[in-house]
Order: structure tokens, then C-alpha cells, then sequence
């Protein structure tokens, strides 16, 4: 369709006297109606880059060094922010707790879709069913998935401890144990989101060339060396890239513990976000708020340069 | 399949191979059915059972008697026809503003040279760099400002500043050939129009894929639309879920909690050919 829609603007403009060049005098008036209508195109998302991308990340600097009420005048109070924060018995629980959560995230959330999308390329049968049901969770909408698993947890009558009697096991608190909840969390989270990484990393395992499996085999070379020798290399950067983008994600997780747990018990779930959150909108500390953000900010930002310098360099050896 | 993969076709060709090939297979549409499938059964038909019957333990596995009343309920009690439409009014308003917006800017980065272009270019994909979440308080602040708080624009302007959408569009601009647009330009047809019929048509591919993006961000957002609507009448579907939670009997929350995942399944389902390809092609290509 493109094809044919470029042959036929390019015969009818063959068919077009050449245009005469404009005199000098108005070369430089039309450059600058150029610009004009360039910028005309530009300025709609000029302006909400400027509004709700630039502004604000700015922003989140300054009142990370003011006491600041909406409607009021901004103060300055240098680091006062900062070293209340850090007083906040729930500053440090936010950040193991995190930090917790994004680690978990990668041994769980991370080695199952691998292993997975290692047994569904080999499968020959039903891959479109495959797809499908591994991604229907990603569809389901984040707040419904946690008010399910939440609903599952349920010490009493939820399904979790149900399939635990079921297996004879004992049953456990789940997301309303101090010990478990994290853990809970987890397993929602790598639920919800795990169709995405099996894809991808599928579509990276249909590239590896079947040459590379042939030779390694004749070099006497079993299931697991194959594995590690050709199917890790291959798909290195890949893996890389999904790790990257997972901790990027996993460090902002907010919905499940703020729907399933509250951030309780005992501030077991409590995430930096979810602290942001409570920063502003329950002690109305937006300084406060801002000084956390602006931490979140810097490690978040060091994760993602490294990912956009990876997916660069490799753009440009390809 | 022509290539082989990880184990080779003579294996799977032999007796044993072909048993534990399908040892394997059953084993995993097994894990298949009871990790996705059957939660969304067990939500499904939870909603289905009486309030005494959802309580119960040991569960039944089928309800006793379907009753519809859980649905009904929560369409009524739980105002879904309301919130559904918020939701659908936030992300339909969101997406046509990406899609003007975006393109155009796109458009104007990839072949109109705008003066300065490499540093706004540089400015939109430095965000790239901050997490959207990391920046909601001072994103917050702004909007109410502007006076943007329990309004509808609130979601549409900011999803405007979407670098990677925009990114996406321009570099499939930037793929296009010059000297279509410029021949369009030499037959009389102005920047707008060359965008209209020239560039937008053959576009497509990338405007589905946007498309799809720009419309289960909305949906599936919480965080952003749980600050800026405090006004219940105004709350999309998923802030309006949680706050009801609390006290609504439990299959009729499950009821709406089935109800408010329908659009984005069934877009999917509608959609999966391409949806799953557009993941597995745009991320392995960077």
C-alpha cells in the first residue's frame, strides 16, 4: 500500500513543470513562515512537556528545600526536609522495604518468565494459546489484580490458604503477616506483569539462529550446556534490558500495597512511593514530599541512564 | 516451524522424546489453566454465588445457583455506569490529544527542521531519563495551579508528554521518504495537508501502536487519577473500586471488579494479533 501511494505521487509531480527559485529578497521572509509553521506543529506538546515533564522535575528540586503549602508563600528552610525525612522511622522501612521488594521481584519475577519462555519456545502446540493466557493478566486492570490477590489472602475464606489446606500444608498470614506480606506482594506483582517479560524475551530467543544449537550439540554439548553456553549469551542483552526496565518499574510499585496491605503490618510494605504519597496527601508535608522524590529521582534516574546508554550503543552496532 | 531451537527436531522425534514433549506440554497448559485462567474463573463466578456461598469454606467450586444479582448490584449500587464513563471520557481525551499533539510535534522534529530541534529533541528524551511516578507531587502541584484538579483535562494534557510515544512516531517519520513529502509539497498541498493524506495514511502501523499505548495507560492508571479526582462523581473505574471497597458486600465488589476489566480484555482479545507482535517486535528492535 505504501508502495503504491509513493509511485503515484511521484508520477503525478513528474508531469509538473519545475518551479522557478524564489528571488533573494524573499528567501529569508519565507525561511522564517518555515519556522513559524514548524513551530505551530511544535507548540501543543511544547507546552505539556513544559507543563507536566520540565516544570515539575525542576520543581521537585526546589520545594525539596522549602516548607511549602499550596496557596501559601514557599519558605526556605535549606536542608530541614532532608534531615526530617531521614529521622522517619519510616523512611528506612520504605527503603529496605523497597529495595526488598525490587530484589525479590528479580529472583521471582524474573527467573519464572525466563524458565517459561525457555518451555514455550520449544512447544510446537497451542502458541497462540500460550500467548494469549500469559498475557490476560497485563490486561486486567492493576487495582483489580491486587483487590483479587487480596481477596485470595484472605486468612479466613480466601483461595491461598484454601489451596494450602488442600495440599495438606500449613497455611500461612500472607500479605497480613509482618514476615509475609512483602513476599505477598511479590507474587501478585510478578503475576500481573510477567506476560510482558515472557514475550519479549520470547521474541529474542525466535532470533537466536539454529545453526548455533546444531554446532553445540556436535560438539557433544547437553540441554543445560546449550542453555548456558548459547541460549544466555545470545539473549544477553536482552536480559540486561529487561532486568533494567523491571528495577526501574519494581522501585515505583505503589497500587499493591497501597490497595492489598496499606502499607501494614507493622509498616512491612510501606514503599517509597507509597511514603511520597503519604507525604503529601496525609501530613500535607509537600517539602517533605519533594525531598523523597528528589532521592527516588536520582537513583531512578542513575538505573535509567544506564538502560538508554545500553539500548543506544547496541542500536548502533546493529 | 523452519528453525530449531534449543532441542533438536531428530530428539523430539524419537519415542521418548515425543513422551516427555508431551509430558511437558500438558504440564504446562496445566500451570497455564490454573495460574491465569483460573483466577479470572474464580472472579468471575465469585460474583455469581450468594453472599452466604462466596463465604464458605470449603469453597464450592461452581456456584450452587448463578445469580446475576452481584452484577446488577454493583451496576447500580456502585454507580459503574458513571465511573465507566469518567474512565471512558479520560482515556478517549487522552488519546485524541496524544494522537493531535504528538504527531504533530513528531512531525514538525522529523521533517520540518524547526530551529533549536536537536535541543528540544534532547529536553523530550532526557524525560526518558525520570520515571513518571518519581514526579507526581510536583506534577500534582502544577495541576492545581492551574485549577486542572477533578477535571477530565488533568489526564488528557499530561499524557501529552509522553517522550516515548513521541519518540516512536518520530523516528517512523523519519523512516519515511523525503521526496514523497516534498513532490506532495510541489503539487500545491500545504505542511498540514502533506500530514493529513500524505504522512498519516501511510502511518498507520505506528498510530495502532500508539493508539493501543495511550488508551490502557488511562485505563490502568491509579496513582495519578487517585490525587487529582477527590471528587468521587468525577473518579475513573479504579479509583472509584478502591475507595468503595470497604464497605460493599464482597460479590458485589467482585462483580465490579469483573466489569472493570471487560473493555480492556476484550480490546485485547479483539487486538491480540497485533498487540502481541507490536511487544515482541518493538522492544527487540530498542
Amino acid at each position: 500500500m505504501t508502495d503504491t501511494a509513493q509511485r503515484r505521487t511521484v508520477a503525478k509531480v513528474a508531469v509538473h513543470p519545475v518551479q522557478a527559485p524564489p528571488p533573494a529578497g524573499d528567501r529569508r521572509r519565507r525561511r522564517l513562515a518555515d519556522q513559524a509553521r514548524a513551530y505551530g506543529f511544535l507548540v501543543g506538546g511544547l507546552v505539556c512537556f513544559a507543563l507536566f515533564s520540565w516544570y515539575p522535575a525542576i520543581r521537585a528540586v526546589v520545594i525539596a528545600f522549602q516548607k511549602y503549602t499550596p496557596g501559601g508563600e514557599p519558605e526556605w528552610v535549606g536542608t530541614a526536609n532532608f534531615t526530617r525525612v531521614f529521622q522517619d522511622p519510616e523512611f528506612s522501612a520504605a527503603w529496605r522495604n523497597t529495595l526488598t521488594f525490587t530484589l525479590l521481584a528479580l529472583l521471582i519475577g524474573f527467573a519464572i518468565p525466563f524458565v517459561l519462555a525457555l518451555v514455550l519456545n520449544e512447544l510446537r502446540h497451542a502458541k497462540a494459546f500460550f500467548r494469549v493466557v500469559v498475557y490476560l493478566p497485563v490486561m486486567i486492570p492493576p487495582v483489580v489484580s491486587a483487590l483479587l490477590w487480596k481477596w485470595f489472602y484472605d486468612p479466613g475464606t480466601g483461595l491461598a490458604n484454601e489451596a494450602l489446606r488442600f495440599l495438606h500444608l500449613p497455611t500461612s498470614n500472607w500479605s497480613n503477616g509482618a514476615d509475609t506480606a512483602l513476599a505477598s506482594l511479590v507474587i501478585v506483582a510478578t503475576w500481573a506483569n510477567m506476560g510482558g517479560t515472557v514475550l519479549i524475551y520470547l521474541a529474542a530467543l525466535q532470533s537466536i539462529p539454529g545453526e548455533l544449537y546444531e554446532a553445540a550439540e556436535l560438539d557433544g554439548a547437553n540441554l543445560l550446556q546449550r542453555v548456558r553456553h548459547v541460549t544466555i549469551p545470545q539473549t544477553r542483552f536482552v536480559i540486561l534490558m529487561l532486568m533494567l526496565l523491571q528495577i526501574i518499574a519494581t522501585m515505583q510499585v505503589f497500587t499493591e500495597p497501597f490497595v492489598i496491605t496499606g502499607g501494614g503490618p507493622e509498616n512491612a510494605t510501606v514503599t517509597v512511593l507509597y511514603l511520597i504519597y503519604k507525604y503529601a496527601f496525609l501530613y500535607n508535608d509537600f517539602g517533605g514530599a519533594c525531598a523523597l522524590s528528589v532521592m527516588l529521582l536520582v537513583l531512578l534516574g542513575a538505573f535509567s541512564a544506564v538502560y538508554l546508554r545500553l539500548t543506544r550503543t547496541e542500536g548502533e552496532s546493529a | 516451524m523452519s528453525t530449531r531451537t534449543l532441542l533438536s527436531p531428530a530428539a523430539l522425534a524419537r519415542p521418548r522424546g515425543k513422551a516427555v514433549y508431551w509430558t511437558v506440554f500438558t504440564g504446562t497448559v496445566l500451570l497455564f489453566v490454573i495460574a491465569f485462567l483460573f483466577p479470572v474463573y474464580w472472579m468471575v463466578t465469585g460474583a455469581m454465588k450468594s453472599a452466604d456461598e462466596v463465604a464458605r469454606t470449603p469453597p464450592t467450586l461452581v456456584p450452587e445457583r448463578w445469580h446475576v444479582s452481584g452484577y446488577t448490584d454493583a451496576w447500580e449500587l456502585m454507580q459503574l455506569p458513571e465511573h465507566l464513563w469518567n474512565t471512558v471520557v479520560q482515556a478517549a481525551g487522552a488519546w485524541l490529544c496524544q494522537l493531535v499533539f504528538c504527531t504533530a510535534a513528531a512531525y514538525a522534529l522529523s521533517k520540518l527542521r524547526p530551529a533549536f530541534g536537536k535541543v528540544i529533541l534532547g529536553g523530550i528524551l532526557a524525560t526518558l531519563m525520570v520515571p513518571a511516578q518519581a514526579l507526581v507531587v510536583p506534577k500534582y502541584l502544577t495541576v492545581a495551579d492551574l485549577g486542572l484538579l477533578n477535571d477530565p483535562v488533568a489526564i488528557w494534557l499530561p499524557a501529552v508528554a509522553n517522550a516515548f510515544n513521541l519518540y516512536l512516531l518520530k523516528r517512523f517519520f523519519d523512516q519515511l521518504p523525503r521526496d514523497v513529502l516534498e513532490a506532495a509539497e510541489m503539487d500545491g498541498a500545504g505542511r498540514l495537508r502533506t500530514l493529513w493524506s500524505i504522512v498519516l495514511p501511510m502511518s498507520r502501523p505506528v498510530l495502532g501502536v500508539v493508539s493501543i499505548f495511550a488508551l490502557v495507560a488511562v485505563w490502568q492508571d491509579f496513582l495519578w487519577p487517585l490525587m487529582v479526582f477527590s471528587d468521587t462523581d468525577k473518579q475513573p473505574i479504579s479509583v472509584a473500586l478502591v475507595q468503595l471497597s470497604q464497605n460493599i458486600p464482597l460479590t458485589v465488589l467482585i462483580a465490579a471488579m469483573v466489569i472493570a476489566s471487560i473493555p480492556m480484555v476484550a480490546m485485547f482479545l479483539a487486538f491480540q494479533r497485533h498487540i502481541i507482535a507490536g511487544i515482541g517486535a518493538g522492544s527487540t528492535k530498542g
